[in-house]
């Protein structure tokens, strides 16, 4: 079987899961069925339907399974958003188009991804650009405390998520080229210049918690560069001292930065008197979502969220909290489930890592499935309480336009990775 | 470089385990105390969403229903009382903002429908969603109501019981408060201390027993075999019971008297005799066994019933505690009882000495019409022997036939009763008792009736009340 033949079979779990989730929702409050709603399962699976024959046409040897995978979470990240507010589901199903349109269009313009290597430092200034944006004047809107969004008239988006794009594609780009260097080097002959992006890298993170008040980015983009270090270099004393940077600059700042402090006494014990109602209000609420939820969970559109005097008992279910509602919902069975259906994503995107014959697509492929997993492990984290909880996304599932878009960007570099690696020889010379 | 994208891949995996974990441990591991947590609201919140089953008298009257309120997702339901005040008591309330009160509360489980976690999931896969069964209970409109005319405003309460089973048919407290009103009038309900409206004084109300009393003690002392119904004692007024003079009612003397007679006539100083023969012991076992100095096993929350004994400052005094055994076998001291152990006492005689369970539940049926559970009656104590049960049941004949009592006469029927005046407020009123079973042969119904503060006796005002629930009953 072909690997475009497998990526339809492939869809066809995504189309039984919107159309059942579709179903349940609707089910569940029998007063208003109606056929626009039924229309949305059919228009997302002609929306699938299209992606593939254009990867078809474009990416013909791409691997087959993290087209249906993103398509998965994306569908059942729609059912969720249903479930929610119709509203905001035709605004997510709109941003999911857009996001499909960005993925096209990643992939007709960058025919080679290796074309990115010759831009990097402009890829990087860009992805320092987006960082910034937030605390800019005029456009920066802080949100729960962080400057999260940029406020550009009509439309408000978060920038992190597009600058880890950026940030990868740079990292991967500079750790290709002087890893060598890293490598051989013995501790004193190691200048501060071989050391000097890890220095960067780890201001920058320190920068963001800092300033821009966002432990979540920051730990992704550090955790990002770690995975990257470890891979571009094979030394795991890299990772180690990254990491002891890391938790001392943390900590060093949890006592200077009443915030940050802040964040971590919640997370130790959000259900201490005059914390659960107030500021461990979020947490406290995600956790008595999941208690609700049990082994099975209570069944699509039927648990509580919507209080009956108006207003919701989950703050923030359709992004951050949106994990605490699926365990709610389908139990720690279908929570666990869909952390597999991410685990796979990852797999594939490792996979894609593996298969690749030059040291930039190995290291781009890396640090995108790292920045996408650590992405998911730094909100699901938070909102079971691994962690303190932090504002990102759930990538394909949460509600919001940026978030969708940039994860099919990055889903679009990933395949074009995986359809130059799996091509053959041809075009890619081989690496050792 | 593959080698440490495998690790990089193996650590991912590690870390998605770690969620995994985390998630099974609010899910599963620590869900049952997250619920009970005094912040998370969702448990009262959902309980709210599920129509609450019927509760229904024994004849099918609708004493609880739900009403639903608001339509789609933001849909509750509140409780409505038809019946209005006449159930107060025993059926309770139950609000999300007040919390519960009686058979509401102690028969939760089955009104929300929440039996386990398989019959939800058996629920969730057959598409129907959680819903309450409906509660039938033994109460008996009619009668209650006769109750309610008979106290006619004053404070007091009425218990009837079915001697053979245990069901209570009659529960009636005064004054009442519609359980509708408790949502907006709770505070006011609350702390009427005056009145006390709350207050469920068939089972909570704690009343000095007077001569109804004196049954027990007639029990004990024919059950022991230290007496018989007509050994003969001296009904002398007055004589020296516990250190100090004891007089009979209007200090009458009654020279030397059967047991019978002085049952008939409530002798003080017979009684206090025989009290003070049988010794501590011998009337605390029997006490005990008619149930007294614990909770009464009726199926009504905990908080909201109280043991009868003897009372030192709110608290019950145990059996080391010094007593006037003989004032306490003629209900004074400071013996105080609630209408329910009395009516508890009238049944056990008329069930040939044998204690059923008091039940105010009878059945839980499912809304298909489909029987969940009945609740069986059950034995509690074998307090007397059979044929102890049946002299004392004759004595107690003797008292309706031509003694104090007489006033609760059925025609055709022959009731057997004793009467109870407590003097109470420094001597200036009376706590006013009846307590009987009816017929005679083959009890059918026992029970309970007092009057507070009353300037009448029992026999003229708490007798006349028991005739006509038992009239209701019979």
């Amino acid at each position: 079987m072909s690997e475009r033949a497998r990526e339809l079979f492939g869809l066809l779990p995504v189309t039984l899961l919107v159309t059942a989730g579709f179903t349940a929702v609707l089910l569940s409050r029998t007063a208003n069925v109606d056929t626009v709603t039924v229309s949305y399962g059919a228009f997302f699976l002609a929306c699938c339907l299209f992606a593939h024959l254009f990867i078809r046409a474009r990416l013909p040897a791409a691997d087959p399974y993290l087209f249906p995978l993103a398509a998965l979470l994306a569908a059942f990240g729609l059912v969720m958003i249903y479930r929610i507010d119709t509203d905001l589901a035709r605004d997510q199903a709109q941003w999911f188009v857009v996001g499909l349109a960005l993925f096209c269009a990643t992939v007709l313009f960058l025919r080679d991804h290796r074309t990115l290597e010759r831009y990097r430092y402009v890829i990087a200034a860009a992805g320092i650009a987006l960082l910034l944006m937030p605390r800019l004047p005029l456009v920066g809107t802080q949100v729960n405390g962080a400057f999260l969004a940029v406020n550009l008239g009509p439309v408000v988006f978060q920038p992190a998520e597009f600058a880890k794009l950026a940030i990868m594609i740079f990292l991967a780009s500079y750790l290709n080229d002087t890893r060598d260097v890293l490598v051989r080097g013995r501790f004193p002959r190691v200048s501060l210049k071989h050391l000097g992006p890890l220095l960067l890298i780890w201001g920058a993170a320190m920068f963001m918690l800092v300033f821009i008040k966002d432990l979540g980015s920051s730990l992704m983009f550090f955790g990002g560069f770690l995975a990257l270090l470890y891979v571009a270099t094979q030394r795991i004393s890299f990772v180690l001292i990254g990491i002891a940077m890391f938790f001392a600059g943390a900590t060093f700042f949890a006592r200077t930065v009443t915030h940050v402090q802040e964040r971590i006494d919640i997370w130790l014990d959000p259900f201490a008197p005059g914390v659960v109602d107030k500021a461990g209000y979020q947490i406290a609420q995600s956790i008595f979502a999941q208690a609700d939820g049990g082994l099975f969970g209570r069944g699509l559109g039927e648990s509580l969220v919507e209080l009956p005097g108006g207003g919701r008992i989950l703050p923030a279910a359709e992004n951050d909290l949106i994990y605490a509602l699926i365990a709610d919902e389908l139990g720690l069975f279908g929570a666990a489930a869909l952390l597999l259906a991410y685990l796979l994503l990852v797999a594939r995107g490792f996979k894609t890592a593996l298969v690749a014959s030059d040291g930039f697509s190995k290291l781009l492929a890396t640090g995108l499935t790292a920045v996408f997993a650590l992405q998911v492990f730094v909100i699901v984290g938070g909102v079971t309480r691994v962690i303190p909880l932090t504002g990102v996304t759930l990538p394909f599932i949460s509600y919001g336009g940026s978030s969708i878009v940039a994860n099919f960007v990055l889903l679009a570099l990933l395949m074009i990775v995986s359809d130059s690696a799996r091509r053959g020889p041809e075009r890619s010379t081989p690496l050792r | 470089m593959n080698r440490q994208i495998v690790h990089l891949f193996a650590l991912f995996t590690l870390l998605f385990g770690l969620l995994v974990a985390f998630t099974s441990r609010w899910t599963v591991l620590e869900a049952e105390s997250l619920e009970q947590n005094s912040a998370n609201r969702r448990t009262l919140l959902a309980e709210q969403r599920v129509p609450r089953g019927m509760i229904l008298a024994r004849d099918g009257t609708r004493l609880a229903t739900s009403e639903r309120i608001g339509a789609g997702e933001s849909t509750r339901f509140q409780r409505a009382y038809p019946a209005g005040s006449l159930f107060s008591h025993p059926i309770g309330y139950s609000f999300v903002q007040r919390g519960q009160a009686g058979l509401e509360k102690s028969k939760n489980d089955d009104l929300t429908g929440d039996r386990n976690e398989f019959t939800s999931i058996v629920d969730q896969l057959s598409g129907g969603s959680q819903q309450g069964d409906d509660l039938v209970t033994t109460l008996d409109p009619k009668a209650q109501r006769t109750a309610v005319q008979g106290l006619g405003g004053r404070k007091g309460a009425v218990v009837a019981i079915e001697p053979e089973t245990g069901r209570v048919r009659v529960m009636v407290s005064v004054p009442q408060f519609d359980p509708n009103d408790v949502p907006e009038r709770y505070g006011q309900l609350n702390s009427d201390v005056a009145n006390a409206p709350l207050l469920n004084r068939a089972t909570q109300g704690r009343y000095p027993p007077g001569s109804t009393m004196k049954v027990v003690t007639a029990a004990a002392a024919i059950d022991s075999g230290r007496f018989k119904p007509d050994s003969v004692l001296d009904g002398g007024s007055p004589r020296e019971i516990g250190g100090a003079p004891l007089e009979n009612f209007g200090g009458q003397d009654y020279g030397s008297i059967t047991l019978t007679e002085a049952l008939t006539n409530s002798v003080n100083t017979v009684w206090g005799q025989v009290g003070e023969r049988l010794g501590k012991a011998t009337m605390y076992e029997y006490m005990q066994r008619f149930g007294f100095n614990r909770e009464p096993p009726l199926d009504y929350p905990a908080e909201q019933v109280t043991p009868s004994g003897v009372f030192a400052r709110g608290r019950l005094l145990d059996e080391d505690a010094g007593v006037d055994i003989g004032r306490v076998a003629i209900g004074q001291e400071r013996l105080q009882v609630a209408p329910l152990q009395m009516a508890m006492v009238a049944a056990t005689i008329a069930n040939d000495g044998t204690l059923m369970e008091p039940r105010l539940a009878d059945r839980v049926v499912a809304r298909d019409g489909r029987l969940r559970e009945r609740f069986e009656p059950a034995r509690a104590t074998e307090v007397l022997k059979p044929q102890t049960a049946r002299q004392v049941g004759q004595m107690m004949a003797n008292v309706v036939k031509e003694g104090s009592g007489t006033a609760a006469a059925l025609e055709g029927i022959p009731v057997a009763g004793k009467t109870g005046t407590a003097e109470v407020d420094g001597r200036t009123s009376n706590q006013a008792w009846f307590v009987a079973f009816a017929p005679v042969e083959r009890p059918r119904m026992a029970i309970a009736v007092t009057v507070e503060r009353t300037q009448g006796f029992g026999g003229t005002v708490a007798a006349p009340i028991a005739k006509r629930v038992l009239q209701d009953l019979l």
